[in-house]
C-alpha cells in the first residue's frame, strides 16, 4: 500500500536521501536504523510530505500521495521529536483539538486512548508541567485516536521508561494486527511479537 | 469519517480563542502600545487642537498599523514552533481553510480590540464625538484586511530566525493601500465628509483578501514547515 521510490533529498549542500526505495503492505513494520545523520527523520519527512524530495515518489495505495494529498494525510499520523502539543492547554484539550479536526470525537474515546498509554493520571494538567516522557503518552494517545492507517513514528520510544517503551511496542503490534502499517525511526531494535518486521538501514 | 469544514474551523476559533485568554498579556501589549503611541503626539507636537486634529488620521493609522505589526508575529511562530501547525498540515483538511479561520482569530484578537480602543486615542487628538463611530468603523475594516495581508508575511517569515524586522518590512508596502485609504476615511469623518467612497475600498480590499490571503499564506506555511 505503501510505495516509496528512489528518494534522493538534499538539504542544502548535502545528499541525504540517496535512492531509498521500499514497500509496506498491511500488517507490516518498516524498523529505519542508521546512525545519527543517516537521514531517518528526513526520511520519514519527505513521506509524510513535509519536505519536497528532489527526486522519486511516495504513493499510496497505488496513487502518489503529491496528488492526492488530502486523502493521504488522511490516512497517516505523524509523530516526530518533539510531540506536538500546546504547553497552555491540557493533555485532554490538545487530544481534542488535534483528533477532532481529522474526525468527530467523544470524551469516551480520548479517555480510552489516555488510558491505553498510561496518561489518564495528568490528562488534565496543563502540557507545559508534564515531563517529556509524560509528553510522549499524551501524543502516543493521539496516534491511537487518529485512526489512520499508516503511522510514522520518529524514535517513539525517546523519553519513555521501560513499561512506557514495551507499551510503544503492543502499541505497535495492536497497530499491524488491524492491518496497519508503520514506518518507526529506532535506535535499538525493537521485539515485536506479531506483524512482519522490514529492517532498513541507512547509510551515512 | 472526516470532520467537516465548518467543525474544523469552529476547533481552530475554539483552541486559538482558549489558548488567547490564557495569556491575557500578549493580548493587552499592542493595545497598550497603540495608546501610548497616540498620547505621545499630542506631548510632543502641539497643544493646539486644530493642528492636533489634522494630524489625527495619520497618528490613528499608523499608530494601529505598527501595533497590530507587533500581534502578527505570533500569528503562526507559536504554532510552528511547538509543531502543532505541522499536524494542521497533516490533518488531511484544507490548510488554507485552518489557517483563513486562525486570522479571523487574529483580527478578532487584535483588529477589534484596536478599533474599539481608538476613540479613547481619538479624543486626545481632538476628533469630534460625533466622527466616533466612522474612525472605529474604519479602523476595524482596515484591520482585517491588513491581518489578512500580515497572515502571507507570516507564512514567509516562519523559516526566518528572526523574523520580527523581515515580518515588518514585508508587510508595510503592502499595507499602503489600507494606510491611504484608512486615513483618509477617518480624515473625512473629522471634517464631516462622506466616508462611503474610502470605506468601499478599503472593503474591496479586504474582499481581494479574503479571497486570495489565504491561498497564499498556506502555501507559505508548507514552505516554512520544511
Amino acid at each position: 500500500m505503501l510505495n516509496v521510490s528512489g528518494l534522493h533529498l538534499w538539504r542544502g549542500d548535502r545528499h541525504v536521501l540517496r535512492g531509498v526505495s521500499f514497500a509496506a503492505t498491511a500488517g507490516q513494520c518498516v524498523l529505519l536504523t542508521g546512525k545519527n545523520g543517516a537521514g531517518k527523520t528526513t526520511l520519514l519527512r519527505a513521506i509524510a510530505g513535509l519536505l519536497e524530495p528532489e527526486e522519486g515518489e511516495v504513493s499510496w495505495r497505488g496513487t502518489p500521495a503529491r496528488k492526492s494529498r488530502d486523502e493521504f494525510h488522511a490516512d497517516m499520523a505523524y509523530l516526530g521529536h518533539e510531540p506536538p502539543l500546546k504547553g497552555d492547554l491540557s493533555g485532554r484539550e490538545n487530544l481534542r483539538f488535534s483528533t477532532g479536526i481529522r474526525r468527530p470525537v467523544t470524551a469516551a474515546e480520548i479517555d480510552a486512548a489516555l488510558a491505553r498509554t498510561g496518561a489518564s493520571a495528568f490528562a488534565d494538567r496543563s502540557v507545559r508541567m508534564l515531563s517529556a516522557g509524560q509528553k510522549r503518552r499524551v501524543a502516543l494517545a493521539g496516534v491511537l485516536l487518529s485512526g489512520a492507517v499508516l503511522w510514522l513514528l520518529d524514535e517513539p520510544t525517546t523519553n519513555l521508561d521501560a513499561d512506557g517503551q514495551q507499551l510503544v511496542a503492543r502499541l505497535i503490534e495492536e497497530q499491524l494486527g488491524r492491518a496497519g502499517i508503520v514506518v518507526a525511526a529506532v535506535h535499538h531494535s525493537m521485539n515485536l511479537a506479531a506483524g512482519e518486521v522490514v529492517p532498513l538501514e541507512l547509510a551515512a | 469519517m472526516k470532520t467537516g469544514s465548518l467543525d474544523v474551523a469552529r476547533l481552530v476559533i475554539a483552541r486559538d480563542l482558549r489558548l488567547a485568554f490564557r495569556k491575557p498579556s500578549q493580548l493587552l501589549q499592542p493595545l497598550m502600545f497603540f495608546m501610548i503611541v497616540a498620547t505621545l503626539f499630542p506631548l510632543t507636537l502641539t497643544p493646539e487642537m486644530s493642528r492636533l486634529r489634522d494630524a489625527a488620521p495619520g497618528v490613528l493609522w499608523v499608530g494601529a498599523l505598527l501595533s497590530s505589526l507587533l500581534a502578527l508575529e505570533f500569528l503562526f511562530r507559536e504554532d510552528a514552533q511547538d509543531g502543532t501547525l505541522e499536524q494542521f498540515a497533516l490533518s488531511g483538511q484544507s490548510l488554507t481553510w485552518m489557517l483563513f479561520a486562525k486570522t479571523c482569530v487574529h483580527w478578532l484578537l487584535t483588529g477589534l480590540p484596536l478599533a474599539l480602543s481608538a476613540p479613547v486615542a481619538a479624543v486626545g487628538l481632538g476628533v469630534p464625538a460625533e466622527a466616533m463611530w466612522s474612525v472605529v468603523a474604519s479602523v476595524a475594516l482596515g484591520g482585517f484586511a491588513l491581518s489578512l495581508i500580515g497572515a502571507i508575511s507570516a507564512g514567509l517569515t516562519l523559516g526566518a530566525r528572526r523574523g520580527g524586522v523581515l515580518l515588518s518590512l514585508l508587510t508595510l508596502p503592502l499595507a499602503v493601500p489600507i494606510l491611504v485609504f484608512g486615513a483618509d476615511a477617518t480624515h473625512r469623518a473629522i471634517t464631516g465628509g462622506d466616508i462611503g467612497p474610502p470605506m468601499q475600498l478599503l472593503g474591496a480590499i479586504a474582499v481581494l483578501g479574503v479571497t486570495l490571503a489565504p491561498l497564499a499564506a498556506s502555501a507559505a506555511v508548507r514552505i516554512g514547515l520544511e
